[in-house]
């Protein structure tokens, strides 16, 4: 750790929790905290350029890391450690979000902030999702810029109250939850701002978190959204995707037809401040999975053809990759495998993920071929 | 060199596919503010974006817009200033402040404002480039989350048209804020200089910029804070710059030492700039080498981004005075900017070493473009 220049060499394979705790006793923070801080690791961070909760200011991984050290299946490459790059474009920025297709990171260094001087959290209730995406779109065009901006509908609420009881306004059709940080003056005079924006949009209750263990609990109440979802239904599956926030209203009344098209509850959870949606498609039981999947599906569609994207945060991988063409064309995709090819002219690293259909690269042509690790019982092709 | 301005996206690419097909190279350029890069192989046509000039979205409520690459920083800055809103990209913008939105991604150039929204490649969201098969690859996307498919943008910025070229970007705009204010500070003494940087970049206030400056042996710290707050964090910059003996002011009227710093970057009068990647804790030792050199620094005081600007002298000696800037701040790279052809010539613009890094690069331009079509030779090893 280089404290004076604010940045740290970290091993890919830290949970959450072990960065922060690490970077905390000297007053610094990494501040990237997605949904899953508790159980994930910084290089699966980078793997899958995490957004999350905090994702409306900078809080991307991108924002965070400085240079990489990366096996690649034709090489180690290691950017320089420097603060601001040199020349051209850096490779290690290609690593973001590239999914395990083109290496494994085995170092990370990371750019370090300062733990904010303040902290300042509220939570609003709104009679309907338009009225609270209203006070999004004024809390952003009047120039702040919140830590976090996080929306909850009236299904999502009441889940999430019942697990955890901390007060949500359960006769709101929305919530938000709004959170500054920053220096102290800077913090509090935005935060004023933000309490008067919600006001005037309708807000039927105010809360203003007092201290941190008030903080906590809506946070906690937020993160346990999905898991709540168990008492209104068996199952669930969640979507990510991504629209233009002034779309808001337009996609979010897509989706309650297409529920009442299908018979289903879709709950919506979202971070409101950059348009990245998680609707929740309750279901029962194995005979409704494929009904809910085809759902899900149409929803994803709806986020493309309203300008958006097919994943805000959780990756292609293997289940999205069949929406890839949806968004990109063959001339798009021939890019992306140029890209690929020079990384990994084999196909060796996590083959089968992000691209739609399975291409070669032209040097080594020829049908599947056992991996190595594959060959000894190590891994195995899921 | 035959000149060519393409009017459309598909024009651009059937011209660099004709051009591939012909053996033919071609120059890539925006307004030709940045003649920067090697000199290059031979290239039969230039191919210039003044015809891809539109601004094609701007989506105010979402704080993104779509760009051609030909329209200028300077039409973009006006424009979206209507709406309360920038692109918080700030280069200095060149000969009759012409340089345009695609060079400045190409180039991977940035100013001040870097400091707190990041470099050209932080803001693109999406990019669609022509590639000299004739193909249209469109990457990202307009919103501010996605992660779908590779960030080719990431690769185009700063490729310095290797790679194809950039026919459309979309960008994150930021709010302009409703205040702003400076505290600027002086001083002699290097270490001093150093140690006033390191403490405001890291202490928990939130400057937009935070810039140095070294000229005629005297040093400078500017910090700029933007917001509602701005005057009020300007004097507890103020006050921690003072305890370090530091001589300090507050002005909110600071455009003009700010265009300053940007303008700095660039050299007018026939001499070189060469930037500097560094570690903040470097800065004494830049100036040094500045002052020894005869020549001023600027630069990112929290990033170690630096440029010296060396002063018009024989050609023979530019080539001596960067070769000795480089040795005495080894190993940080230093990559010529601007210069006489004459050193361009006779020193390799890019400080560059054959790392794994160029290697990558060197087979990421064979997949673009493997007939070396597109601004041949002109980047980092040869590319």
């Amino acid at each position: 750790m280089d404290p004076v220049s604010m940045t740290a060499s970290l091993g890919p394979g830290l949970l959450g929790p072990e960065v922060e705790t690490s970077l905390r006793a000297r007053g610094f923070t990494l501040g990237h905290f997605p949904q899953s801080f508790e159980h994930s690791t910084l290089g699966g961070w980078i793997a899958t350029r995490a957004g999350g909760h905090f994702a409306t200011n900078y809080t991307h991984i991108d924002d965070f890391v400085e240079s990489l050290r990366v096996v690649t299946p034709t090489g180690v490459v290691e950017t320089r450690r420097l603060p601001g790059s040199g020349a051209g474009p850096s490779p290690d920025r290609l690593f973001l979000g590239s999914e395990g297709t083109l290496g494994i990171t085995t170092e990370v260094t990371v750019r370090l902030m300062r733990t904010p001087e303040a902290v300042r959290t509220l939570l609003a209730g709104f009679r309907s999702t338009d009225d609270a995406g209203a006070a999004v779109s004024s809390i952003i065009a009047a120039g702040i810029l919140p830590a976090a901006i996080e929306m909850m509908d009236a299904l999502t609420i009441q889940a999430a109250e019942q697990a955890v009881g901390a007060g949500f306004p359960t006769d709101a059709d929305a919530a938000l939850i709004v959170e500054l940080d920053g220096s102290l003056a800077e913090c509090n005079a935005c935060f004023d701002d933000v309490v008067a924006i919600c006001e005037r949009n309708g807000a039927t209750s105010i809360r203003i978190a007092e201290d941190d263990v008030e903080r906590a609990l809506i946070w906690r109440t937020r993160k346990a959204a999905f898991a709540a979802m168990g008492r209104l239904a068996p199952n669930y599956f969640v979507q990510d995707g991504v629209i233009p926030r002034t779309k808001l209203p337009e996609v979010l009344a897509r989706i309650g037809a297409l529920a009442d098209e299908y018979g289903m509850r879709v709950a919506n959870v979202f971070h409101a401040g950059d348009g990245n949606l998680h609707p929740l498609v309750l279901y029962d039981g194995e005979a409704q999975a494929e009904r809910a999947e085809e759902l899900s599906g149409k929803i994803v569609e709806a986020c493309v053809d309203a300008g958006g994207s097919i994943t805000g945060e959780h990756g292609v991988g293997v289940d999205k990759k069949r929406y890839m063409p949806s968004m990109f064309d063959e001339a798009a995709l021939a890019a992306f495998q140029h890209l690929r090819c020079a990384f990994d002219p084999r196909g060796l690293a996590n083959p089968g993920k992000v691209m739609p259909t399975p291409r070669l690269c032209g040097e080594v042509p020829g049908p599947y071929r056992q991996h190595p690790l594959e060959r000894d019982g190590i891994a195995e092709r899921f | 060199m035959r000149s060519q301005a393409p009017e459309t996206a598909q024009e651009a690419a059937a011209l660099l596919q004709d051009c591939a097909a012909d053996a033919v190279g071609v120059r890539i350029a925006g307004a030709g503010t940045k003649p920067w890069g090697s000199p290059g192989g031979e290239c039969g046509v230039e191919l210039r974006t003044a015809a891809l000039d539109a601004v094609v979205e701007h989506n105010r409520g979402d704080f993104t817009a779509i760009v051609q690459p030909g329209v200028s920083l300077r039409e973009l800055e006006e424009r979206f200033a209507d709406s309360g809103q920038m692109l918080a990209l700030d280069p200095p913008l060149g000969e009759g402040d012409a340089a345009t939105l695609g060079g400045a991604v190409a180039a991977g150039d940035s100013g001040p404002l870097r400091h707190r929204y990041g470099a050209a490649r932080d803001l693109v969201l999406g990019i669609t480039v022509a590639l000299s098969d004739g193909s249209l690859a469109h990457a990202g996307g307009k919103v501010i989350k996605n992660v779908a498919g590779y960030d080719l943008a990431k690769l185009y910025s700063g490729s310095f048209g290797t790679l194809g070229l950039i026919c459309e970007i979309a960008v994150r705009l930021h709010p302009v804020a409703p205040a702003r204010a400076t505290a600027l500070g002086t001083t002699d003494d290097p270490g001093v200089l150093q140690r006033a940087a390191v403490a405001l970049a890291t202490s928990s206030l939130e400057a937009q910029a935070l810039d140095v400056r070294w000229e005629a042996q005297r040093g400078a710290i500017l910090a700029r804070f933007a917001g509602i707050a701005a005057a009020a964090q300007a004097e507890a910059a103020e006050r921690l710059l003072a305890q370090l003996g530091v001589q300090v002011s507050v002005t909110q009227d600071d455009d003009a030492l700010w265009a300053h710093q940007r303008a700095a970057q660039r050299s007018v009068d026939g001499g070189a700039i060469v930037r500097v990647s560094g570690r903040p804790t470097g800065l004494a030792d830049a100036c040094i080498a500045a002052q020894i050199a005869g020549a001023t620094l600027v630069g990112r005081a929290a990033l170690g981004l630096w440029w010296v600007g060396l002063p018009a002298t024989a050609p023979g000696e530019l080539v001596t005075s960067i070769a000795r800037l480089r040795k005495v701040l080894a190993p940080s790279p230093c990559v010529v900017l601007d210069a006489p052809s004459y050193v361009r010539a006779h020193l390799d613009p890019w400080d560059h070493v054959e790392d794994p890094a160029v290697v990558l690069m060197r087979r990421v331009k064979q997949r673009f473009d493997p007939t070396r079509t597109c601004n041949p030779g002109i980047f980092v090893g040869g590319i």
